[in-house]
């Protein structure tokens, strides 16, 4: 009996050491890290897209692309790269010398003007447009304007609709792409370089052409694959503000799997898609890499001043006001149109008050249509904040676990961390597409899709948050653990004591890329939304669609809502990231 | 040769050079010595037209370079953190200041070629500048700034980032090269024993004010006020009132001290400061007039000498002398101080 008993423990106990030496390989550690991440990424999104390549190499697909013709196919993608050309483009001959400014000189307004830069990031594609329809569209302040001063009967202006209208939008969200990766490595140049060629006899010319520019390059280019990469991708610009005329990969796909209900060729185009966007983010991690040339001790970073001479102000003023013009005005003129009444609704021609008026916003809660399928637009920012609650529970946890997996030694890291960010190259438009072809059947059906799209949500979000958590985890020092282990802290312990108060800043910045991107979320979304589970920019997009003055001022209300709280989440995060810069 | 003449320049309104003058001959390397934040890379970078006075002009030859841009002045420049361009290899970036001084590609290779040889890097031609070490890196920028045969070598703190037997090597190379090229020089510093070492001529800047210049020697027999003292760390500094100038006597905490002056001495009722260095400390107490007496409070062995802290009253807590012999911790002990060993210095008004 004894010796039973003592052969049971010791064999526990060699369990438990077996258990310890296989938890002390940071390969098995990985492993375990891994797990539920990979798990999830691999029903949700693998295998959607591997059913895409099913569909595209079975029979069904193989009738499809012999019966197709090319122009299908080219078609919008030789519109696509054209469009990302010539808006990348635009976007850096303003980009580039806004980083100049933001590089070399202050003035009243910078810090503003920063904030500002940062919205473009997180303002979802449905609040861009329309805040460019309230400005520019034929409900918009320009256009009612010019016709109240000539007496016209329609719009002057006829920007929605035209390759103009993408083109202003593009320029508007990438913008500050450029100006953030430009300013950011050309004010970490170290001056001392350029005052070494001129020391040298070098002239100013010479010296930004032999010294500066040579080592700003790799940024620009980086900065231009971004924004030709954003471009490339853009669906929800693309289908508000170009309408039918103009079709892109994505609303190609949109449209022929939603609308056409031609999957086979959905999928082909899809394929094409990725194949597009990886070999771009391939390109642009390469030049990423290549970067962080020198780290010479005490490098003297490039101060900004004051503009000088009077070229100079003119210059920077000039500037300024171009940068806030652009950003500032769409989104004022939503956030303005949302509360001013400008024309008369439905039933009411004649006396109108043209005025202030919340009208727009009470109209939320009514639902207008007393159709069963139409919910009051509010219950849409409901459901939208529900599932960003769920979206931020699923990408933090994920994410946690992915940052410590990535954060053990080990080779599998560098096979899973590229799967990991597979999703960023994946358009929203693609995952949506996969759900739709996946789980459209036992166990899930259409019903389920409002279950789905959280998740939908999270594989959008999850690169950025990994992006955010690892370099957190990765800089707390060991020595803060083996110091916090040495004075007897368990390892929970030291995972409370230590890491949990170092990461909460990257966590709350987490919480609220994830908070953000799933409220503004539309490609996926749009093919996952259901007519009485609609969100925010489902419904704000819907609105937008239909005539009359209510259902527009109700876009604009919703838009305005939903521009608020991004604008609240960024706000937050540039003070939590300026908080922990003073702590270190 | 360079005139630099009541240089002015403040730093976030609060005035970092206050016209400030001196003057750099043919065949001399000045070393500019100062604490950190004194504003000696300030000046450097104002001679080498990278930054604007506020007041006051460089000369070169009599002639103004107010309105010379910096690359026009073919003065070189080291930089403490080196500046060695990340996108050239080791050969161009000796080569850059050639270039732009349009000479020939068969000019340039030799010349470069004979730089390279100089700073015994031949076989480094081709590497990348980021893969040398911190020593490589200094002998590069070295060569790159001599290359384009300046009229003037300014260097900035050229050792300031590395190690300390580096270091000794190093300064012992740039002296060999600065007396081989014999370009005039500027040397920046903080440290005094690189400067010493460098230097045929010492500039002491402090607050904005070159505040003593001279042959280093003169700084340790002839510190000009408090201030020079302390920051060569040249001994004890006691403060007292002068109740007599002729001989001058003192009266202190340490009770009454005979001094000597080396400039005008001052009025009986001004206060003075009184410098005693540990060397001068004399064990045979009894021959001299002046006596101090003290508890060992501290002992260091130090191979020749013992280094002794004395405790002698609250007012003077510690009191550093070298004696030959070690005494017994606690033990209270008398030592003098011949007349002509205690020093009266100005109080200056930096007094810290």
């Amino acid at each position: 009996m004894d010796s039973n008993l003592d052969g049971n423990s010791s064999g526990l106990n060699e369990l438990k050491t077996s258990l310890r030496n296989v938890l002390r390989s940071p390969t098995w550690r990985a492993v375990l890290f891994w797990l539920l991440p990979a798990a999830f990424l691999g029903y949700f999104f693998y295998q959607p897209l591997v059913a895409l390549f099913t569909l595209f190499i079975s029979p069904q697909g193989g009738i499809v692309l012999g019966t197709l013709n090319p122009g299908q196919i080219w078609d919008p993608l030789w519109f696509t790269v054209a469009q990302a050309a010539l808006s990348t483009l635009l976007t850096l001959a303003i980009g580039l010398p806004g980083a100049w400014l933001f590089t070399h000189f202050t003035f009243p307004g910078k810090g503003l003007l920063k904030v500002l830069t940062t919205l473009p990031f997180i303002l979802p594609t449905v609040v861009v447009a329309a805040g460019f329809n309230a400005l520019l569209g034929p409900k918009g302040w320009i256009n009612l304007a010019l016709m109240a001063l000539f007496n016209l009967d329609g719009p002057p202006i006829q920007f929605l609709n035209t390759l103009g209208a993408i083109l202003i939008a593009h320029i508007f969200y990438n913008t500050t792409i450029v100006i953030r990766v430009v300013s950011n490595a050309w004010s970490q140049q170290n001056i001392r370089l350029r005052q070494a060629a001129m020391a040298l006899g070098a002239s100013p010319w010479r010296t930004f052409k032999e010294v500066t520019l040579p080592l700003l390059r790799p940024s620009i280019l980086a900065a231009t694959l971004l924004v030709f990469l954003f471009d490339f991708t853009s669906f929800g610009v693309v289908l508000m503000l170009g309408g039918p005329g103009y079709a892109t990969l994505e609303v190609e796909i949109y449209i022929q799997a939603l609308h056409l209900l031609n999957l086979p060729l959905a999928s082909v185009l899809s394929i094409l898609q990725l194949v597009c966007t990886l070999l771009i983010t391939v390109g642009h991690n390469r030049l990423t890499r290549q970067r962080g040339l020198v780290l010479v001790p005490r490098a003297q970073a490039i101060g900004a001043r004051k503009p000088k001479n009077p070229w100079e102000r003119v210059m920077v003023a000039l500037m300024v006001l171009s940068l806030i013009s652009l950003l500032i005005a769409p989104l004022a003129a939503l956030a303005l149109r949302s509360i001013i009444k400008l024309e008369p609704s439905r039933g009411e021609r004649g006396q109108v008050e043209r005025g202030f008026t919340l009208q727009f916003y009470r109209e939320l809660s009514i639902n207008r249509r007393n159709s069963l399928f139409y919910v009051p637009p509010i219950a849409a920012a409901g459901n939208s904040f529900i599932f960003a609650a769920v979206t931020i529970l699923i990408t933090l946890s994920l994410g946690t676990l992915v940052a410590y997996a990535l954060r053990q030694r080990t080779a599998i890291n560098t096979v899973l961390d590229p799967l990991l960010m597979l999703p960023l190259g994946a358009s929203a438009i693609t995952l949506g597409l996969g759900f739709i072809i996946v789980f459209n059947q036992p166990p899930f059906s259409n019903f389920s899709f409002p279950i789905l799209m959280p998740i939908a949500h999270s594989l959008v979000a999850l690169p950025f948050i990994v992006r955010t958590l690892s370099p957190a985890l990765q800089s707390i020092p060991e020595s803060l653990r083996n110091a916090a282990r040495a004075l007897g802290a368990s390892p929970w312990r030291v995972w409370r004591e230590i890491d949990l108060p170092l990461l909460s800043p990257a966590l709350i910045v987490s919480t609220i890329f994830a908070l953000t991107i799933s409220l503004g979320e539309f490609g996926a979304s749009s093919f996952l939304s259901r007519p009485d589970y609609p969100t925010l920019p489902i419904a704000i997009f819907r609105y937008l669609s239909q005539p009359g003055a209510l259902n527009y001022g109700q876009a604009m209300a919703m838009s305005t809502i939903l521009m608020l709280v991004c604008a609240g989440g960024i706000f937050l995060i540039e003070r939590i990231q300026i908080h922990s810069k003073d702590e270190t | 040769m360079l005139t630099v003449e009541n240089i002015e320049k403040a730093y976030e309104g609060e005035p970092l050079l206050n016209k400030v003058s001196f003057t750099v001959e043919e065949d001399e390397t000045v070393c500019l010595l100062g604490p950190s934040g004194s504003g000696k890379s300030t000046l450097l970078r104002i001679i080498a037209g990278l930054e604007e006075p506020e007041g006051g002009e460089v000369f070169w030859n009599d002639e103004p370079l107010g309105n010379t841009p910096a690359h026009q002045r073919q003065f070189g420049l080291m930089f403490q953190d080196y500046a060695l361009f990340p996108h050239r290899n080791v050969s161009e970036n000796i080569a850059f200041g050639l270039r732009m001084q349009k000479r020939s590609e068969d000019d340039i290779r030799a010349r470069v070629r004979d730089a390279l040889a100089t700073i015994n890097m031949g076989a480094f031609a081709e590497r990348k500048v980021t893969e040398l070490s911190g020593g490589e890196q200094q002998r590069v920028a070295l060569a790159r700034a001599l290359a384009p045969e300046p009229r003037l070598l300014m260097l900035d703190e050229p050792l300031g980032a590395l190690d300390r037997t580096l270091r000794e090597q190093l300064s012992r190379e740039l002296r060999r090269l600065l007396r081989e090229t014999r370009v005039p020089a500027i040397y920046v510093t903080h440290d005094q024993e690189e400067a010493f070492a460098i230097a045929d001529r010492l500039l002491l800047l402090h607050d904005g004010v070159i505040l003593q210049s001279g042959k280093p020697h003169e700084f340790y027999h002839q510190p000009r006020n408090v201030w020079v003292a302390q920051f060569f760390g040249l001994g004890n500094l006691v403060q007292g009132e002068v109740i007599s100038q002729s001989p001058l006597k003192v009266t202190t905490p340490l009770g009454v001290i005979q001094a000597r002056c080396d400039r005008d001495a001052p009025a009986v009722g001004e206060k003075a400061s009184l410098l005693f260095r540990p060397t001068q400390a004399c064990p045979e107490a009894e021959v001299c007039p002046n006596r101090i007496t003290g508890k060992v409070f501290d002992e260091v062995f130090q191979g020749e000498n013992y280094r002794l802290t004395l405790h002698i009253n609250d007012e003077v807590p510690l009191f550093n002398i070298l004696l030959p012999e070690p005494a017994p911790m606690d033990a209270t002990i008398t030592i003098g101080y011949r007349a002509q060993h205690v020093l009266c210095l100005e109080n200056g008004s930096h007094s810290a």
